[in-house]
């Protein structure tokens, strides 16, 4: 069996020179969660960037898609199987009803009409958010929002799910429902968070990065052990602090 | 002015309501012009403008002291020609400019109070207005609400460590501080957002989804407001006050 991605001695420096990435090596296998450790400014998220093509200037390392090298002449092929959930969904929710947001990957895939209608309702259904299809996203609550930017992934069906800090801004029954919806899915998914008990209810094992390198990986609480972000006390903490 | 009132009366039910966004844009357009060419020779026009855009907000159940009062709004702007038009001593003028431009609001306020935002722009790219120029006012419109919420954030922060600026110089400095931050974040956001469409398949293009057809009696009450300008303009010309 093939890994969906595959990253080999990833390095990557910032356009003002700072390392971001040194010497990364990772796979993510199909229908596996790996969660994604790491304090603030690790590089996790400049990590996931990268395996869409959507990191700018001189980056070292192989990095490939099912086979496919992360190179500009792949990135249409790439983006078709790689979703990603950004961290905020303002960034992610742009066009004026919920409906159209959903359809604007399925609408750049170039589908037809009636099947681009079919996959945005099924995505709205999947994540419960079919009665708000024709709102402005603008006017959702950040849970609605996180769903329905998860719904315009979903509908470009993808055999992989990039997740950046899904549980933020969240609060706990709109925390729950998305775990639920994370859960039933049956991609690869990549989940990069400080949320620890996100980390222990979806992912099967996790990597810890430490100043661009990935230092741990393993059983999720085993990395959470030796990463020391267990609570003082012994009892599991919950977030990350 | 506070853009969710447009967004609460837009979205009415009424006939004026379910009209094509096409013809309200092109009535709207028909009618700037001959507010534009309505000089002091046919001034008694502006009382036939009125009775019309009344009549249709009227029909439309939008409040017409509230709508009148938005009409204000444009003051500011005509407030330079119409002091030079007094300095200059022609206050007929003056009175003409200002009319023009309440007028030219009021029918502004006709069209937002009457269409929802989404449909307005898709009735604009359906009269071929360059993708471009829609695809800014569409993410000037969304980011608004966004940016105007950070600047309020950044103000009550500012107010709680400095309720009372000892010294104007102070103030000014913070202030222009302030608004450079809201720059670089709207600029991080841009590139945020960039990074989410290019990930859902973007290529420079947006898709349409619906390409609903214009039923004929649309096209028929566009003719007849047409019409009716005209008639008010020429009959203000023909007999004027």
């Amino acid at each position: 069996m093939e890994p969906l991605i595959q990253v080999r001695n990833l390095h990557y420096s910032y356009p003002d020179g700072t390392p971001a990435l040194r010497g990364v090596n990772f796979e993510l296998w199909p229908a596996e969660t790996v969660a994604v450790l790491g304090a603030n400014g690790s590089g996790k998220t400049t990590f996931l960037l990268h395996l869409l093509g959507l990191v700018g200037g001189k980056s070292e390392g192989d990095v490939t898609v099912r086979g496919l090298a992360v190179e500009k002449k792949n990135l249409t092929k790439i983006r078709r199987m790689i979703g990603m959930l950004f961290q905020d969904s303002d960034d992610q929710l742009f066009m004026p009803t919920v409906e159209e947001d959903v359809a604007f990957g399925p609408l750049n895939m170039g589908l037809a009409p009636a099947e681009v209608e079919r996959r945005v309702r099924q995505s709205l259904r999947q994540v419960g958010m079919e009665h708000v299809g024709s709102r402005p996203p603008y006017h959702l609550s950040a849970g609605e929002k996180r769903r329905v930017a998860l719904a315009g992934v979903l509908a470009m069906s993808p055999e992989m799910i990039l997740l950046d800090e899904p549980s933020t801004f969240l609060d706990p029954p709109a925390r729950s429902s998305l775990v639920e919806i994370l859960r039933s899915l049956p991609q690869a998914q990549c989940l990069v968070t400080h949320d620890l008990t996100l980390a222990r209810q979806l992912a099967s094992r996790a990597v810890y990065f430490e100043k661009g390198e990935i230092t741990l990986q393993g059983g999720v609480d085993d990395v959470i052990a030796q990463a020391g972000w267990e609570a003082p006390d012994g009892r599991r903490s919950g977030v990350l602090r | 002015m506070h853009p969710l009132a447009f967004e609460r009366w837009s979205a009415g039910e009424t006939r004026h309501h379910q009209l094509d966004a096409r013809v309200k844009l092109l009535a709207a357009l028909g009618l700037l012009l001959v507010i534009a060419w309505t000089g002091r020779s046919s001034a008694a026009a502006f009382g036939g403008y009125f009775l019309l855009l009344t009549s249709f907000l009227w029909a439309a159940r939008i409040p017409l002291a509230g709508s009148l009062l938005r009409t204000f709004m444009v003051l500011p702007f005509v407030a330079g020609v119409v002091i030079l038009n007094l300095w200059g001593g022609d206050p007929a003028r003056a009175i003409l400019t200002m009319a023009r431009g309440m007028f030219s609001a009021y029918t502004a306020i006709a069209l937002l109070s009457t269409t929802p935002f989404p449909a307005l722009m898709r009735g604009l790219e359906r009269l071929r207005v360059p993708p471009f120029l829609i695809m800014v006012l569409h993410f000037v419109y969304r980011y608004l609400f966004l940016l105007t919420n950070q600047a309020q954030d950044m103000l009550r922060a500012r107010r709680c460590r400095a309720p009372e600026p000892r010294r104007r110089s102070r103030f000014w400095s913070a202030s222009a501080g302030a608004v450079a931050i809201l720059f670089a974040r709207g600029y991080n956001r841009a590139e945020r957002i960039h990074h989410a469409m290019l990930a859902r398949g973007f290529e420079s293009h947006f898709p349409v989804m619906h390409a609903r057809q214009t039923p004929s009696a649309d096209w028929w009450w566009l003719a007849g407001v047409l019409v009716l300008m005209a008639a008010i303009h020429v009959a203000a010309r023909t007999w004027p006050l």
